[in-house]
Parts: structure tokens; C-alpha cells; sequence
């Protein structure tokens, strides 16, 4: 592994994120009895931390690691569960898997965006709700499924979407 | 245990609890205290019965009566009439679709009556979160008999005399790659399970996790034990919260009572786990992608040779082995190499679990023995087509597999008879189509997931599958022309013969055969269109349309 360089890795290089955080993730990483090998560790940690993975997080924690950013990056950018865009109040998963797909899913998640009035891996304007198609929830009795956060929508009807998201708008007063 | 007249069974599966079989728990635990039944009668949250379309699923044992689609409020009824009174609620019994009869025992259901279940024998029945219930049935019995009683090359030999192959999907001998692994000579090797169930539709190593997790903790110390090694690593997706959470509390149990750890079964053998979680990436489930992932690096396959037995975790010996295999290790070894090469075919013993999913009636988790007819799966299982429609056509191995018709339906299956036919046995999804399917919409769904599964490494699968994916949108929106299809054709072929791994050359597989038998599809959506440059003849717009 290559030498930690010496940059000052604990100031934060944007104040818009909580330095707490910053902390929270150095404690875990200080933590842990090598770091050879976690790198995917240390960032499911981040994103569990800071809802998401900005630059300047990738960058903490390639100092952090004594790692170039850019293996850091080429990590992030590999996997689908890792975002670099932060992520509405309420997360809508619309289930893509084989089983959904042929119970119309594909309708599904048109009809969302439609809603939505965003496109996937997008967030809406008031910052509400972030829409991501995911592979396969596995609970595929349930197909077609739409999951708003943990709660899950089995055998969901085009028709009932609007209703769905309703009722949050209404929970935050919005409509 | 004293005094515990009757057990309640809930379902605690992914499936069951979405559709809130924890609130049915909850008013069952409350309803019993308030009536004072606390002590005589039991709840117990077990794992999936795999009868997923039913969900939430009850038990009442020993009483043996099986109530499905249960919902929070079904749960005075039980309590009050079945559990004090001893009346069957008859109102929560299956149905048979066919002639409205209800069934009360679970193994009269005929979505259970062909089903054998090994790798399975524990989900539905035991509490996953309670070491001392899977090792009531005999857990952890196997790991003392091998450690205490059995020889290295014993255990060896019985796994290889039972002919199981790798469940993951390419079915390469289990003992074989232990073997091998073992023959290498190296003071530090590992033994890894691999949980990164990547093809969407398939559930099977999730639920296994979820509803038994100690059999493949077990079954991964007997593999370390003849291999040589003392860790394992389970590489698990992290999109399986539930499934995580019940492993993590089944390490803690093994390790509290010294089942993992220094010096298990008085032995000198020290063997620990470690959960290492996957973020979304299907050419994970390749074994070298995968070690690339547990060493915290993208996850992209490396050449081979060397194989994992020879190089793998940071450059050590490495034995990878899928949930599903690792779920039959204890029986084997229980129960004998005999017993188990005497169930299904001469090339492909034991059983296969199958997600079954898609238009059909019973939706749900399937272990059924090798050899069986997809005739039977599909109607005696799965109880037919939804909505009485007329079966198209089924989708074997995923996004890696193809699509077997009509006339398929009789064949026997084992690994060797679908890739026959031109599919492949997969890690187990098996998704039914029917009549308004239309199959190249299929094709382009699932070049659409391998298109952005590709990891990029290769140019014939990074590429390739990209341009494949845009002639098919170009059919499917009817601009396409016969030299279209050519083309596709020649990528097919192109992809599979130059990719690197084997996500790149299977990932034409669902074109590939699509386009064998349902051609004419391809050809409606051509000819469809008024396209005078096309090769195809000039029809006239709608004549020859199909219902896209």
C-alpha cells in the first residue's frame, strides 16, 4: 500500500457537509484492524453516513487510505449501489427484475416518471422523492413491486401510483 | 420447551414480510397474552416456505394445518378458534384453484407434493435466529462427524462419490474444486460462499440464508476442514439487509458456544467467517470478479488460469463455492454419498432449488429432485398459467440462460439436458411467459441488464452488448430492416466466441435463441413497417402485426 500523504485529512473541503460526519467516518476507519481490502466497507459506511458519496467524501477517504481518488472513484462508479447524487427524503424503488418486467413493470416506472416528473436515478424539484429502478427486491409474489423507502406495494396497479405518492406529499404537507 | 402444547409458524421470508407477516406475529403474541395462552403456546418466526404467491404463510404444528394469506387481522381467529377452541379456520385454508377444495396439510398442497427438499429442509421449520433449534434437527452433527470421526480425504470422497455439482449455475464437480484447492500447498488458503445472487428473479441462496443460515456456516467449516483452511468469507449482496442480519446473529450464536472459532469439537482445527458485502454488481457472481470484490476492488474477472484453487483471495489457494451447494454439504455427509447420488439423474444428482416467477399460479420457491419434467414444474408446481392463458415459452439461467418452449416442456432436467436444448440450468431462476409476451421484448430486457451489468473490461461485451441492445430498439420500435437482423446475428456469435468471462459470452444466449424459435417475431416487427430499403418484402402496414 502506498505511504499516507501528508494532507490534512480532517478538515472538510466544503463546509455543506457536517464535519461530525467526517469524524464518524475517521473513528470507523481508525477502527478497523487493517484497512487492506475495505475499501467497499469504508464506503457502504460513507453512504450509510452521508446518504450518498460527493466528491469531497471519495476524496476523504482516499487520503484517508493513502489511495489515489481515482481508485477511490473507480470503485464508486462500479457498483450500482454506491450514488454520487444525494437522494430525495423518500427513496421509490420500482423492482425491474425478470418476474416484475413481465408483470408490467416496464408501465410501471413510466407511469412514475411520468408522476415523479423526473427520470430515474433523479430527485424532484421539492426534494422529495428520488426514483431508482432496482434489480430484483425478491419478493417476486408479489410482482409487480414498488418500495417507497422499507414499505413495500405488492401487485401495484398503474392507477393506484398517483394515490401512493400522495399519500407522502400529504405527510409533508405539499398538496 | 415444557408445557408448549402448540407452535405457530410464521413466515419471516423477504416475500412474507412485505406483505407484513410481522404485524401478523405482533397480534398473534398479542392476542395470546391477552387470553393467557402464553405459556402453553409458542410463536416462532421461521424462514421461507417458499410458497411465496400464498403469503403470509401460518402453521399450526403439531395440529399440521397450513393457512396461507394471513393478515393481521386473521389473527384473533386463529387464536380464538383454531389454537383455544381447536376449530380450523376454514376461511384461511389454500383453495385449490381448479375445484375450490381446501387442503389443511402442507404436503397435500400439490405446490408441495413433487417437491423434495434438502437444501431447503429447514426453511418453514426452524427459528433461523436460534442456534439450539437447527441444532435439535441434527445441525452441527455433521461438522463433529467429520472433525472427530472421518479423515480429510474421507470427507473428500464422500462429496465427490455424491456426484454434487456446483449450484450456481455451471455445475462443476463440488469435490473436484475441493480437491483441487486441497492438493495445493499453501499455509494460508480460504473457503468463500458466494451469496451474490445477481439474476433478478431468483431468490434461492437469499432464502436459504434467511430461513437456515447455520447449515451453510456448517457446511463452509467442513469444506475448510478438508481443504486446509481457517477462514471463510461470505461475499453477500447488500441489498439483503434481512438476510445479513440473520447471518451476523448466526455467527455470534456458533461463536458463543465454540462452534467457530480455536479448537472446534476438541480438535486442532480453528476455523472463523467473516461477511464481506457485495454493492450491486452481477459479474460478481463470476469467482474471480468476485475475489476482485472481497479485496475491495471493482469488480472485474481476471483471466483464467490461474483458477481460484491456485490463486485467489490475495493471491492465496481459494475454494468458491454458491449457498445452494454449500446447503447440501451437511445432509451428504449425514445421510451418506449414497443416498444422495440416488436421487435424480446419472450426471446431476440431488435436487435443484428453482424461484419460480412470472405468469404462473403459484409463485414461490421450488426444490424438486433432478430429472423432473418442466411439465411438472410448471403445472403440477406451479399450478399452470395465470388466468388460464396459454404457456409461451420459459426463461432458464437468467439473463445468461435461454428460452425454452412448448416442446421442451417434456424434457428431463439436469445441467446436461438444458444446455442440450439450448439453455442452461443458471443459479435457478425460472421465469414463465405466456401468450401477450411478446419474446423480443424479452430479449431486449435482458440485453438491456447485461448492457449495464457489463463490467467494461472486455470490448466485445463492452461494446458488443451495447450495440446489440441499440439494433434491438431499433426492431422493437419497428425501424428495423432484415440487414438488422443479420447483424444482430453476427454479434451474437461475435460476443460469445471473444468475450472474456461469462457474463459477456452468455449474454447473447436470450437473442440467440429467442430468435431460433420465435423468429417470426423478430420478422413482425420488420415487416410491419413500410421500409422499402429492407431486405424483408414490402407488406402492407398491419397485415402481419403482432401485439407488441
Amino acid at each position: 500500500m502506498t505511504k499516507q500523504q501528508a494532507i490534512s485529512v480532517t478538515t472538510p473541503m466544503t463546509q455543506d457537509l457536517p464535519k461530525e460526519k467526517f469524524d464518524e467516518l475517521e473513528t470507523f476507519i481508525d477502527q478497523m484492524e487493517t484497512t487492506k481490502g475495505a475499501l467497499i466497507e469504508i464506503l457502504h459506511k460513507a453512504q450509510n453516513l452521508f446518504g450518498y458519496l460527493p466528491r469531497d467524501v471519495q476524496l476523504f477517504v482516499a487520503r484517508k487510505l493513502g489511495i489515489p481518488g481515482a481508485e477511490v472513484y473507480g470503485v464508486v462508479s462500479f457498483y450500482s449501489y454506491f450514488t454520487t447524487k444525494p437522494r430525495g427524503k423518500y427513496t421509490i424503488s420500482c423492482c425491474m427484475g425478470t418476474a416484475c418486467f413481465v408483470r408490467g413493470a416496464d408501465k410501471i416506472i413510466e407511469r412514475l416518471k411520468e408522476i415523479l416528473g423526473i427520470e430515474s436515478n433523479e430527485i424532484t424539484e421539492d426534494g422529495l422523492f428520488t426514483l431508482i429502478d432496482v434489480r430484483c427486491i425478491g419478493a417476486c409474489g408479489l410482482a409487480p413491486i414498488v418500495k417507497v423507502d422499507e414499505k413495500v406495494y405488492g401487485r401495484v396497479k398503474e392507477e393506484e401510483l398517483e394515490d401512493i405518492i400522495n399519500t407522502y406529499r400529504l405527510l409533508e404537507g405539499k398538496k | 420447551m415444557e408445557g408448549i402444547r402448540t407452535h405457530i409458524l410464521v413466515c419471516g421470508g423477504t416475500g412474507c414480510m412485505a406483505s407484513e407477516s410481522e404485524k401478523v406475529i405482533k397480534n398473534l403474541g398479542l392476542i395470546l397474552k391477552a387470553r393467557e395462552y402464553k405459556e402453553e403456546v409458542k410463536i416462532v418466526q421461521t424462514g421461507c416456505f417458499g410458497f411465496c404467491e400464498q403469503g403470509p404463510i401460518v402453521k399450526i404444528e403439531p395440529d399440521d394445518v397450513f393457512y396461507v394469506r394471513v393478515s393481521p387481522k386473521d389473527a384473533k381467529d386463529i387464536i380464538d378458534e383454531h389454537v383455544i377452541k381447536g376449530r380450523i379456520v376454514e376461511r384461511l385454508l389454500y383453495k385449490e384453484p381448479s375445484n375450490e377444495n381446501t387442503i389443511n396439510k402442507q404436503e397435500d398442497i400439490p405446490f408441495y407434493k413433487k417437491q423434495l427438499r434438502i437444501a431447503l429442509r429447514n426453511c418453514g421449520l426452524i427459528n433461523p435466529e436460534d442456534i439450539y433449534e437447527y441444532i435439535a434437527l441434527g445441525g452441527y452433527e455433521a461438522l463433529g462427524k467429520a472433525l472427530t470421526e472421518m479423515t480429510k480425504d474421507a470427507v473428500l470422497d464422500e462429496v465427490k462419490k455424491s456426484g454434487l455439482r456446483g449450484r450456481g449455475g455451471g455445475g462443476f464437480p463440488t469435490g473436484l474444486k475441493w480437491e483441487i484447492t486441497k492438493k495445493q500447498e499453501s499455509d494460508v488458503k480460504f473457503i468463500i460462499c458466494n451469496a451474490d445472487e445477481g439474476d433478478p428473479g431468483a431468490f434461492m441462496d437469499r432464502s436459504i440464508l434467511e430461513g437456515d443460515p447455520h447449515a451453510v456456516l456448517e457446511a463452509m467449516a467442513i469444506g475448510a476442514y478438508v481443504i486446509g483452511a481457517d477462514k471463510g468469507i461470505i461475499y453477500i449482496r447488500a441489498e439483503y439487509p434481512l438476510a445479513i442480519e440473520r447471518l451476523n446473529i448466526a455467527l455470534k450464536q456458533a461463536r458463543d458456544v465454540g462452534l467457530l472459532g480455536k479448537n472446534i469439537f476438541g480438535t486442532n482445527f480453528n476455523f472463523d467467517i467473516d461477511i464481506k458485502f457485495g454493492a450491486g454488481a452481477f459479474v460478481c457472481g463470476e469467482e474471480t470478479a468476485l475475489i476482485n470484490s472481497c479485496e475491495g476492488k471493482r469488480g472485474e474477472p481476471n483471466y483464467k488460469p490461474p483458477y481460484p484453487a491456485e490463486k485467489g483471495y490475495w493471491g492465496h489457494p481459494t475454494c468458491v463455492n454458491n449457498v445452494e451447494t454449500f446447503a447440501n454439504i451437511t445432509a451428504i455427509i449425514n445421510r451418506g454419498a449414497q443416498w444422495f447420488a440416488s436421487i435424480g439423474t446419472e450426471k446431476s444428482k440431488g435436487t435443484k432449488v428453482f424461484a419460480l416467477a412470472g405468469k404462473i399460479n403459484n409463485v414461490g420457491l421450488v426444490e424438486v429432485p433432478m430429472g423432473i419434467t418442466l411439465r411438472e414444474i410448471i403445472y403440477d408446481i406451479g399450478g399452470g398459467i395465470q388466468g388460464g392463458r396459454k404457456f409461451k415459452a420459459l426463461q432458464t439461467g437468467g439473463p445468461s440462460g435461454g428460452v425454452l418452449t412448448e416442446d421442451n416442456l417434456d424434457t428431463k432436467i439436469d445441467y446436461d439436458s438444458l444446455i442440450e436444448i439450448g439453455s442452461m440450468m443458471g443459479s435457478g431462476g425460472m421465469i414463465v411467459m405466456d401468450e401477450k409476451d411478446n419474446m423480443v421484448n424479452i430479449a431486449k430486457f435482458y440485453l438491456e441488464f447485461t448492457m449495464d451489468e457489463s463490467c467494461g473490461r472486455c470490448t466485445p461485451c463492452r461494446i458488443g452488448t451495447k450495440r446489440m441492445y441499440e439494433i434491438l430498439n431499433k426492431i422493437t420500435s419497428k425501424k428495423g430492416t432484415m440487414a438488422d437482423l443479420d447483424a444482430l446475428k453476427q454479434l451474437c456469435y461475435m460476443i460469445k466466441d471473444s468475450s472474456l468471462c461469462g457474463l459477456g459470452q452468455t449474454a447473447p444466449n436470450p437473442v440467440i435463441s429467442t430468435m431460433k424459435h420465435f423468429w417470426h417475431e423478430y420478422l413482425a416487427f420488420i415487416k410491419d413497417v413500410d421500409h422499402p430499403q429492407g431486405e424483408g418484402k414490402y407488406v402492407p402496414k398491419n397485415k402481419i402485426g403482432i401485439k407488441s
